[in-house]
């Protein structure tokens, strides 16, 4: 029984990173953020809090932000992954444009994970309102305080 | 702080290591991996070497290189961790240079002789000084660079250097000849460094002043910008530390049969820190330490808590007033003299850091030699503690800086370096060292209680005329820096109230030193915030208790401080202090720190017992501006680092273990929480004041003091979440 269970640990896991579909060799109760940084050598999500309180760690899966921390291998098999790394070519995406305009980042370790849930916002709603930012972006802390500018920036990429 | 030893020179070939640089496109920011080991203080020696190929690098100075390819590499000696150095001190060497900022590539520096900050004594990012420090060094550095480019040129062309003139990293003679920095660094850097340098006056800025595009942006946008946390080195192995959950604790015996037989674990060992995991992996690493089983022996700090912090401190400020900071006439003679006192006793909490990134490093130990990738605030300190760990000598080890997710102070300290070292020399391979947020949030080297007694007297005519503080609590300084201790037992305790602008005859501070049994670290604005928090406080209390509004009292107090004054009134007028909307009222917060001077109003609402921050105006001056944007920036980060701080920031201690674990248990700030923050800056001729720091500490004086505007209830603690409004 060990035997077939240490195994099965190492099957391979199919996943979808930027495009480009891969086999990763990790438990199946590894969280998609250690992952992405360890096996994939992809550093731009983000380890804040590993409980899914800070938002540091958002990417797209399918399209829809979600916390990598707390999505274990095994729940994303089969499923497209997009990270900072792969939301566009050269930083052309519209929030990146904003945020490089309006010089968002201070310390900058948060802002992965603030790029990636705003941008997940525009992509469903292209005239977000305040209420409709501050529910959106409330998930993800800054503590440099970059959030006046985020705001403006948001508005800016919409 | 003791210097840092002068490095190896540089005509040792073994010792030139091959550069690793990952350039982001259009002069952007690149991190060296590894760096041949600069060569000690500012020299007019050439010291090019090859870098694989016909490009050949051209040291000018400790900042500055110009290979001849024409790149230009700044090599900055400050940590960048959001407060925008990586932008302000290339902007410095870029005006006189005269080189366009977007074609600087930079590369931290090493640890160096050059680059000790004077203001500080070693090599260190802290007390927003980066800036006043670099002010006049980094000009004049560009200014001599671009003059020995200048005299190279005139040499090769056969002209007098006054015919020539320098601009856009090209030199041109006055028949249009010209000749880029590139094809004259050579040359140049043979050339002896002019003694001589005049200055660009303030009307001749290009850069400065205005405000440039940061460097480090385009990678913190893409995911590109590494940080500790992401250092990747071929072979390197991860790491995860248990600690002892009491502070202080050790481990008395560990049983590690279950984690080192689970899948990916190298091996445990015993550290100075605590229990160590090396695994393949983080994840592995983390899931075998949840297995080790471990005995601690809490030590000295097992019935350990909040309480008996508050009574050490109150036992300690009756014993007497402690060691005098400061004596301006006689307050106790003026107090027994007084009409009316007023007397109160304030307390401040502990704090932690939470820095967005968690503590890390990541160790190369070898034979000879330690190579340490750490965001860190204090390179030397940093090496002299992996030296210690390593067994090697300081020099053999290599500080190679990374971005800072959150420095605030907390990086400051090295108690995260040591396992890692210990780790790299025990398994031979590089380790990188992660701290779990609980683990970060649990072992923080905390901002210190403070326990402030006040007592202040006024004449039978109104006019205040003595004033005591007497501060207790620990001292960080004794434990971070014994030397800087022995010189100045007030250092990092008695800022602000020190300074203070307000016209009293009699005045009176004093500190009773007293440990609290765990250690306590500086955090953003280290005593400013808990002495201004009082002092400003304090100052309403006195304005209510003579009928007087907190505006006029304090402006009264200010006749002779034209600059305070100023500041004081430009803010209360952009705030509308006094035309307060309908249920809205306004509190006022004054502070000199860091050589910034500035005032904050807060303007809030309490009702059914909730407070609401609706918006926070501050004025600011922090005489000459390098980049406005960056210092607007930093006046709105340290607001919402304040904001956070005064509204819910409280660490509790039971039991020797600190309950605060994670952010569902330390409560900071988020976007749906943000008041509405206008930030002024005034513009004077004074160099460059602090910006990192300064506006941390009025946020908590300010709302409270309209706190008490609202309700009639004065706080004299913190944080606000703990006292009923209603």
């Amino acid at each position: 029984m060990e035997a077939a269970e240490g195994l099965r640990e190492l099957e391979m896991t199919a996943i979808t990173v930027n495009n480009q579909w891969l086999q990763v060799d990790a438990s199946l109760d590894t969280p998609l953020l250690w992952v992405l940084r360890d096996h994939l050598g992809l550093t731009g999500t983000k380890y804040g809090c590993g409980m899914a309180l800070c938002g540091a760690c958002t990417v797209h899966v399918d399209g829809v932000a979600m916390r990598s921390c707390i999505l274990p291998l095994r729940a994303i098999e089969g499923k497209s992954i997009t990270t900072i790394e792969g939301l566009s070519q050269g930083r052309n995406h519209p929030v990146q444009r904003a945020w490089i305009e309006l010089d968002v980042p201070q310390c900058g370790y948060c802002q992965s994970g603030q790029i990636m849930s705003a941008a997940a916002l525009l992509r469903s709603n292209t005239a977000p309102t305040d209420a409709d930012i501050d529910a959106a972006m409330a998930g993800n802390i800054c503590r440099c305080g970059t959030y006046a500018r985020i705001r403006i920036a948001i508005h800016r990429a919409a | 702080m003791s210097t840092a030893p002068s490095e190896p020179k540089s005509d040792n070939p073994d010792r030139r290591d091959f550069c690793k640089c990952t350039a982001a496109a259009g002069g952007g920011l690149v991190l060296a991996l590894t760096l041949p080991a600069f060569a000690g203080p500012l020299s007019s020696a050439a010291s090019g070497q090859a870098s694989g190929g016909r490009v050949r690098d051209n040291q000018l100075n400790a900042w500055l290189k110009i290979s001849s390819d024409n790149s230009i590499t700044f090599i900055v000696d400050r940590s960048e961790m959001g407060q925008g150095v990586y932008t302000a001190l290339p902007m410095l060497l870029a005006e006189e240079l005269e080189i366009d900022l977007e074609k600087i590539t930079i590369v931290a520096a090493l640890v160096g002789d050059a680059y000790i900050n004077q203001l500080n004594g070693g090599q260190v990012t802290g007390t927003s000084n980066s800036v006043t420090d670099a002010w006049d060094k980094l000009r004049t550095a560009g200014a001599q660079a671009r003059m020995m480019l200048i005299a190279a040129a005139a040499r090769a062309w056969r002209v007098d250097p006054a015919e020539c003139h320098a601009k856009s990293g090209v030199v041109v003679n006055a028949r249009g000849k010209s000749l880029t920095y590139g094809e004259l660094a050579a040359a140049a850097a043979n050339l002896p460094v002019p003694k001589e340098v005049k200055l660009k006056p303030k009307a001749d800025f290009r850069l400065i002043g205005t405000s440039q595009p940061r460097l480090d942006t385009p990678g913190k946008v893409d995911g590109s910008a590494e940080f500790g946390l992401d250092v990747k080195l071929p072979g390197m192995l991860y790491a995860a530390l248990a600690q002892s959950p009491v502070l202080g604790g050790k481990a008395s015996s560990v049983d590690s049969a279950a984690a080192q037989a689970m899948p990916g674990v190298c091996r445990v060992l015993a550290t100075s820190s605590g229990v160590l995991v090396v695994a393949d992996h983080y994840w592995q690493a983390l899931q075998a330490r949840k297995a080790l089983k471990i005995t601690w022996d809490p030590g000295a700090n097992a019935r350990l808590d909040n309480a008996a912090m508050q009574a050490a401190l109150k036992k300690t400020a009756a014993i007497g007033p402690g060691q005098v900071a400061r004596k301006d006439g006689d307050g106790a003679a003026a107090l027994q003299g007084a009409k009316h006192t007023v007397d109160a006793v304030y307390e401040l909490p502990l704090l932690a850091h939470a820095t967005m990134e968690p503590m890390n490093c990541t160790a190369d130990v070898r034979t000879g030699r330690c190579d340490l990738y750490v965001g860190t605030q204090v390179q030397h300190d940093a090496q002299a503690a992996a030296a210690a760990a390593a067994g090697l000598p300081p020099n053999q080890v290599n500080v190679v800086t990374t971005l800072i997710g959150g420095g605030f102070g907390r990086r400051l300290d090295v108690d995260f370096i040591p396992a890692a070292v210990e780790a790299s020399k025990a398994v031979g391979a590089p380790v990188k060292l992660i701290w779990t947020r609980e683990d970060d949030m649990t072992h923080d080297t905390y901002r210190p209680p403070a326990r402030e007694e006040m007592s202040a007297g006024f004449d039978a005519s109104g006019n205040l005329v003595a004033w005591n503080m007497h501060i207790t609590g620990p001292s960080i300084t004794a434990r971070a820096s014994p030397e800087t201790y022995a010189k100045d037992p007030f250092d990092s305790v008695v800022e602000y109230a020190q300074n203070h602008p307000y016209a009293v005859p009699n005045f009176a501070l004093s500190f009773s030193r007293q440990e609290i049994g765990i250690d306590v670290g500086y955090m953003r604005s280290v005593s400013h915030a808990p002495n201004c928090f009082v002092i400003e406080s304090f100052i309403d209390e006195l304005a209510s208790a003579i009928a007087k509004s907190p505006l006029d009292f304090r402006l009264g107090l200010l006749a002779a401080k034209p600059r305070h004054t100023r500041v004081l009134r430009s803010c209360a007028e952009r705030a509308g202090w006094g035309h307060a909307p309908p249920g809205r009222f306004h509190g006022v917060a004054l502070m000199e720190g860091y050589t910034t001077v500035l005032a904050q109003v807060a303007e809030i609402s309490v009702v059914g017992g909730e407070l609401k921050v609706h918006k926070i105006t501050c004025v600011v001056d922090c005489g000459q501006m390098v980049n406005p944007r960056i210092i607007e920036s930093q006046i709105e980060s340290g607001i919402v680092f304040g904001l956070s701080a005064a509204l819910w920031g409280d660490v509790t201690v039971t039991a020797g273990r600190v309950q605060q674990t994670n952010f569902n248990s330390y409560r900071l700030l988020r976007i749906n929480e943000m008041p509405e923050l206008e930030v002024h800056l005034l513009s004077s001729d004074e160099p460059p004041g602090g910006i990192g720091e300064p506006a941390v500490a009025l946020v908590a004086p300010a709302i409270c003091n309209a706190i008490y505007a609202a309700t009639g209830k004065r706080l004299r603690s913190l944080p606000i979440a703990a006292h009923a409004l209603a």
